[in-house]
């Protein structure tokens, strides 16, 4: 078994009992990169000197028998719209082709602390917006399990990159299922942790209401020990929360005996893959006999919410985009008058699905729509929120598929917006209410493709998820299983 | 349609895009679509529910007006596309 296939927490054992150094792993990692990245496409930037430098200096210190943090030495990988220091942080967007920032994100400022071994910045769509990665403005990522398929989206270079072993661990960000999806789609563990949890400063704002950074790891205990580094409050972010940050490891205990779990009906209608469907009921089975209570419950305002969600979150972008005017930083096309230059660059900078969001934003928001769409949208978040508040009264967690189908083919849904915007059906509620969810891997399809389970917890309520995630992961062996790609396994 | 032309062409200028005609009935097909969908909304009788912005509750958040160290003026300008004697630097926008 190479190093690459491990997960960070055996890595970090391995480091500490000096069985490994932080240059081999890390050397392993580069090597599984040169193997395979051809075919996954997971990288925008690799920064492989920074790298071995980064391991070097972690193997010298563990040399002196100085203690080692979790991620210390732990190769991983950003996702490209998380601010990092002299690092380009494109967004996959031609707009910010050139744009290296001046600071680093708060989450990277925490991770850095770490001193991890940084591999680069990884893939997405442009400006987060999208379903599959097919947006970037670079080139589409393949999914690790079967190339020819998505990776999901928008942290498709994240998951795809955990799941080839091309990264041990990566950061994502989440607005209206950027982590879960991909995560369901590459057989990784991902979570969007509450609103507010872990500072947004330094993430480029997408629909900033619905933004959240969170770990795609391959383990549930990577992800526990990934969400201690990062969260906590941060004056930079006025949304950030100040709620106390447990020490999420302690819920990795194995015990669901009395859980309350919530099956919301609304999540298993209307065009879900019986795959799916098959795959994940079997998993609340297994939690029946793992000890839990299943209830049934309803979440009525379930399909009103892609509709709320794509109108605030392209409110949102509309208003958040508007500083890309060729001034400051980013890319410009030159014009004879100012308003020109703004025009030109954005017209030829943008891509397809950023400028359709854009419309879309300023559409709702203009004056004689705004009621019908953005004010509507936002009370029908209200109706959403309230939905879980009732559900929650009666159980613990609420479990359901994380996505409709398994990972689709590339090119099969970018022709049809609409479409791709339904495939978020179970991802988006969340991020309207705020609340945090996790997929995890829960069997695979006749073909082959992870499908993935979601646990969805009360606002602040992580460790719940954590709790039921691991004990469910202890119980099967999804997470020592890897898509055979390049000649492993 | 739900969208006129005339609507897109506004909403184009409000977002400094440009929409060349021949891409107009590509976006009006789409947008056509996408809020046909979204009329499901006017099903539901929100008259009496309050919108909600931010999902948790929200404060503003005020401190202490005190200086501290900020990004340099050189970091600051390192990503602009044009500078000058410290300056971002436009297209001409008052006429002589």
């Amino acid at each position: 078994m190479r190093l690459y296939e491990k997960p960070a927490h055996v890595l970090h054992d391995m480091l500490v009992n000096k069985e490994v150094t932080a240059v081999a792993l890390t050397e392993d990692v580069l090597k599984r990169i040169d193997e395979v990245e051809g075919d996954v496409k997971a990288y925008l930037t690799i920064t492989r000197d920074e790298a071995l430098a980064q391991a070097k200096a972690v193997d010298e210190k563990i040399a002196k028998g100085e203690t080692i943090s979790f991620l210390e030495g732990i190769p991983g990988a950003i996702k490209d719209n998380i601010c990092t220091k002299g690092i380009k942080t494109t967004c996959a967007s031609k707009i910010l082709e050139n744009f290296v920032p001046p600071y680093d994100a708060t989450a990277m400022t925490k991770i850095k602390a770490q001193n991890p071994v940084i591999l680069g910045k990884v893939n997405m769509d442009e400006f987060a917006m999208g379903g599959s990665t097919e947006n970037s403005a670079y080139h589409p990522t393949c999914n690790p399990w079967n190339t020819d398929c998505v990776p999901g989206g928008s942290s498709g270079g994240s998951a795809a990159s955990v799941a080839a072993g091309t990264s041990i661990w990566a950061l994502g960000s989440d607005t209206g299922g950027s982590i879960r999806q991909p995560a369901s789609f590459c057989g990784v563990v991902g979570l969007k942790p509450t609103y507010g949890r872990v500072s947004r400063y330094g993430l480029v704002a997408y629909a900033s209401s619905l933004d959240q950074i969170g770990p795609v790891t391959r383990d549930v205990t990577d992800c526990a020990n990934i969400l201690n580094i990062i969260c906590g409050h941060d004056e930079m972010d006025s949304t950030s929360s100040e709620a106390e940050v447990p020490d999420f490891t302690k819920a990795l205990v194995e015990d669901v005996k009395g859980l309350k779990i919530g099956l919301p009906k609304e999540y298993f209608v209307d065009g879900m893959d019986p795959e799916v469907e098959k795959t994940v009921r079997a998993a609340i089975e297994k939690y029946k006999e793992l000890g839990a209570e299943i209830v049934d419950i309803s979440l009525p305002h379930t399909k009103y919410a892609i509709s709320a969600y794509y109108l605030i979150a392209p409110a949102e972008a509309a208003t958040n985009l508007q500083r890309y005017d060729g001034v400051s930083y980013g890319e410009r096309v030159e014009s004879d008058d100012l308003v020109g230059m703004m025009t030109k660059t954005r017209t030829e900078k943008f891509g397809e699905e950023v400028k359709r969001r854009i419309v879309i934003g300023n559409y709702a928001l203009s004056a004689g729509y705004y009621d019908a769409y953005y004010l509507k949208a936002m009370k029908v978040r209200t109706l959403v929120q309230q939905d879980y508040t009732e559900a929650f009264k009666k159980v613990d967690v609420i479990m359901a598929p994380t996505a409709p189908t398994p990972a689709f083919k590339i090119g099969e849904m970018i022709s049809d917006p609409l479409q791709m915007y339904l495939q978020d059906a179970c991802t988006v509620p969340l991020n309207l209410a705020g609340l945090p969810g996790m997929s995890i891997p829960c069997g695979y399809s006749a073909s082959g493709m992870p499908i993935g389970l979601q646990i969805i917890g009360k606002a602040l309520d992580e460790e719940t998820i954590i709790r039921a995630a691991y004990t469910y992961e202890q119980s099967q062996n999804y997470h020592n299983e890897m898509a055979k790609l390049g000649g492993n396994n | 349609m739900k969208v006129t032309k005339e609507d897109l062409q506004n909403v184009a200028v409000l977002s400094r895009l440009a929409i060349a005609e021949d891409q107009e009935e590509k976006y009006l097909g789409q947008l056509d679509k996408i809020l046909t969908y979204m009329d499901n909304l006017s099903a539901l009788d929100t008259t009496d529910v309050k919108p909600t912005t931010y999902a948790l509750p929200m404060q503003n958040v005020f401190r202490e007006d005190v200086v501290k160290e900020s990004l340099g003026r050189e970091a600051a300008l390192a990503n602009a596309p044009l500078k000058e004697d410290g300056y971002f630097k436009v297209p001409k926008v008052l006429e002589d």
